[in-house]
């Protein structure tokens, strides 16, 4: 037994003397591992980390606003309907020398919309360029999307409308630049360390499934003075506890999510960083299901939720009450807000036929199985059964199930969450015209779909968000298409007093040029 | 004997073939797609990805072919994490998942057979007591509490060892500990607990009564003696302990984030990730098999009353 106890004890010390690589400047805990790296095949948030440090499309973002700012293009110009823009591409080249031009622009754009790419994005670019959606849909040829190279540093992209939020969008990895010359030359397998070749502030060094994506300074970005990071280690640390518990012994410098148990205790730090983003947390009703498809019942149920109690008692990340389907946006006005009237939803619920919850039926209230959407459907459960006298069963399912009810119609009441796309109302509101991909509680008024259709030809400005404004009024405020809950906001630690170029913003996007230790 | 061993090795196949089949067909009466999401794609897309992997087939066709893959050893993609094959993925994660779980195993063994006979043998005093309470709270207290609070104790409060990672990519090998030692507890106190009835049962019997008759040195009676017999219940609860252990812990994996085995077994299932399902069944499958049989053999050696044919 004895000489078994040394034999394990030897080899143990063995393995500890082997030691690990040298530390990043930066290391993050990315939440999970990604699909993958090549910018066309990804829809995750921790791919987007990812894609911002490795590439880097027409337009950057800027880290304080989220807002876009010049990447590979150097500056634009936009035709007096809107609908044209032309880009100037700044001299900018791959991390293998190769130079970047128009025409890599269009090839890797044509190749996010070829439907044999089956880029789970392409939807994205399809509904601004004119043509797109013919291609993606297998309806015409790449000749018929409306993007060509002028000369070899001028770029130009013909609209489907003057979408004022278009250049928010090319910053987002479905109009991501891809090295279409080392793709062709390595295939499938471009993307792996031994070939890789991206436009970013940095290039991929190392990748080891699962475990940890590690990426170093690019010398050949054309920004790289402004980038002060050699290194950035990604890890996909699926628990969130372990994440934070790295974090505290400062393994980790930033993590992307803190555990709703730990927020309280994270509150009290000065590096808890929380904030509200482009995000909203509601309610489907099944329109085609009685009494769900009359409007007074609809208003009774969202008028009979207490949202604040619900945010600072039940859901308590930072979360803000949601009166409207459009978080708070510059410029936008938003619109009449929801009440929350107890006796005014018992007096729709009465004229509806149904005084005091009387002989209405049990309804169901579908939600993802997660611990946080538990808590909140449980306190609405309770908010109408003592507000309305209603009684509504709660029934989970696992992601994939649900998404399945969702999409067939199979439920009643419905958990769902949409985060915004780009800075713009239209983002939270076209998804609902009638049969829409997203609209799955089969909301339809032809007012509001001519609505939408409207602002998307209009130039940008007030007269715009005034038509979109009077889209959600009647969506929201009139017909309680859905019923909005809260507004998202995101919990992460990072310390600013360690790091400056890091800021909270409404989108979540945190690009790695400008980061740096203070 | 080899005889035997030929008999069972070729059983593995037929059993392998039906396990594929139904969880080939079962997994595909789950609601959802693997392409299935929050903002649906355009049919013309999903017609693509389908086609890909040949989901546009009748069933059986898929099923034939995956069959005929498989015996090629070729895997498929993943749909979810397409950049590598699902042969790269197996071949990086389950030597990880087997270095952690035979570490684990091997201490769980020599800790639990050590405490099981030391319990037997100081039967009803404090230091049974004592080791039959700790190897209860071993088998009730789940990994998910136990993983963390090393974690808060080791590396948080003593700053002693890392909180997560892997050899090769952070801390050096220091990292090892913490998920070995969690892994091992709840297998320890089975051991433990087995070792210590079956080390009483084998004291109790007649060739132990004569043994001590003879007047042998307890030291033999317990190592030569009674240990050889004592020691079978847990060589049975080896096999599928091991094949459990070496697959990989999902609970483990992802505490310590462990580039394994295990987290593609629940992950896999949530995503409707196909082929990785199936990838992942195979080897658990296999383990299992392979396992089981050398438990047989062994057992044959051990126990002179076992005669295989």
């Amino acid at each position: 037994m004895k000489t078994i106890i040394h034999v394990v004890l030897g080899l143990t010390l063995l393995t500890l003397v082997s030691c690990g690589g040298t530390r990043a400047d930066f290391i993050i805990s990315n939440e999970s591992e990604p699909q993958s790296l090549d910018p066309h095949l990804i829809e995750g948030v921790p791919e987007h980390r990812i894609n911002l440090a490795l590439f880097e499309g027409l337009m950057g973002i800027d880290p304080k606003t989220a807002e876009a700012v010049p990447g590979v293009a150097e500056s634009y110009t936009v035709s007096a309907d809107g609908t044209v823009y032309t880009f100037k591409l700044r001299d900018a080249v791959w991390s293998d020398g190769v130079p970047i031009t128009a025409e890599t622009v269009v090839k890797s754009w044509l190749r996010c919309l070829n439907p044999q790419t089956a880029s789970p994005y392409a939807w994205f670019p399809a509904t601004f360029i004119k043509g797109a959606q013919d291609y993606l849909d297998g309806k015409a040829g790449p000749e018929n999307v409306a993007i060509r190279a002028i000369d070899e540093k001028t770029f130009e992209m013909t609209l489907v409308g003057p979408f004022p939020y278009v250049l928010g969008a090319l910053s987002h990895y479905a109009f991501a630049i891809v090295p279409i010359h080392a793709i062709e030359k390595y295939g499938k397998d471009w993307i792996k360390p031994e070939n890789f070749v991206g436009n970013g502030p940095f290039v991929l060094k190392e990748w080891i499934p699962q475990e940890s994506i590690f990426v170093v300074k690019n010398p050949r970005y054309w920004d790289k003075d402004k980038v002060f990071l050699e290194s950035i280690q990604f890890l996909p640390t699926e628990d969130q506890n372990s994440a934070y518990t790295m974090y505290l012994k400062g393994e980790v410098d930033w993590v992307t999510k803190v555990p709703v148990d730990l927020i309280s205790e994270a509150r009290k730090r000065p590096d808890y960083q929380s904030f509200p983003i482009l995000g909203t947390y509601y309610y489907i009703l099944n329109l085609k299901v009685p009494p769900l498809n009359d409007v007074r019942v609809r208003q009774a149920l969202a008028k009979a939720i207490n949202r604040t109690e619900l945010t600072e008692k039940v859901s308590q990340g930072g979360e803000v009450p949601a009166y409207s389907m459009v978080p708070p946006m510059t410029g936008y006005p938003g619109i009449q807000k929801i009440k929350e009237d107890v006796e005014e939803a018992k007096n729709l619920l009465a004229q509806a036929g149904f005084p005091n919850g009387k002989g209405f039926p049990a309804l169901k209230l579908l939600y993802n199985t997660a611990d946080n959407h538990k808590k909140i459907a449980e306190y609405i459960q309770q908010q109408w059964k003592v507000n309305l006298g209603i009684n509504v069963e709660l029934e989970n399912q696992e992601w994939k199930t649900y998404l399945e009810s969702r999409d067939r119609g199979q439920f009643q009441i419905a958990r769902a969450g949409w985060v915004g796309d780009y800075q713009d109302p239209n983002t939270f509101l076209d998804m609902f015209i009638t049969n829409s991909g997203g609209n799955d509680g089969n909301y339809s008024n032809r007012q509001f779909d001519e609505l939408i259709a409207k602002a998307a030809r209009m130039p940008p400005g007030p007269e715009r968000f005034k038509v979109l404004e009077e889209a959600e009024t009647k969506f929201i405020f009139e017909d309680m298409g859905v019923i909005p809950i809260y507004f998202y906001a995101v919990n992460q630690m990072i310390d600013l007093t360690k790091w400056e170029g890091w800021y909270p913003n409404v989108m979540d996007f945190h690009p790695w040029k400008g980061l740096r230790r203070k | 004997m080899i005889h035997y061993v030929l008999r069972r090795l070729f059983g593995i196949i037929p059993t392998l073939i039906i396990i594929i089949t139904l969880s080939f067909f079962i997994i595909r009466l789950a609601p959802g797609s693997p392409f299935s999401s929050e903002r649906n794609l355009p049919p013309a897309v999903i017609a693509n990805l389908e086609k890909k992997i040949h989901l546009d087939e009748p069933l059986i066709l898929q099923y034939l072919r995956y069959l005929g893959d498989v015996l090629r050893g070729d895997l498929g993609y993943s749909t979810k994490h397409t950049d590598f094959t699902i042969n790269e993925f197996i071949v990086r994660s389950l030597p990880v998942s087997l270095t952690l779980g035979v570490a684990a195993l091997t201490l769980a063994l020599v800790t639990g057979v050590t405490f099981g006979v030391m319990a037997a043998l100081r039967r009803n005093t404090l230091l049974d007591h004592g080791l039959m309470a700790l190897s209860i709270l071993g088998i009730s207290v789940p990994m998910f509490v136990i993983g963390p609070l090393l974690q808060l104790f080791f590396s948080v409060y003593l700053g002693w060892l890392p909180t997560a990672g892997w050899i090769s990519s952070r801390s050096g090998g220091l990292t090892l500990i913490l998920p070995i030692l969690t892994l091992s507890v709840t297998d320890f106190a089975y051991i433990a607990r087995l070792t210590r009835t079956s080390v009483l049962e084998i004291l109790r019997s007649d060739f132990i009564r004569t043994a001590r008759a003879k007047g042998l040195p307890e030291r033999d009676i317990i190592f030569k003696h009674t240990l050889r017999g004592a020691l079978l219940p847990v060589l049975s609860f080896l096999g599928p302990a091991f094949a459990n252990i070496v697959t990989g812990s999902v609970v483990v994996e992802s505490i310590f984030d462990i580039p394994g085995m295990g987290r593609f077994f629940v992950n896999s299932a949530l995503n409707r990730d196909y082929f990785m399902i199936m990838a992942t069944v195979i080897v658990y499958a296999v383990i299992l098999l392979v396992a089981n049989l050398v438990v047989d053999i062994i057992y044959a050696i051990m126990d002179p009353r076992v005669v295989y044919e």
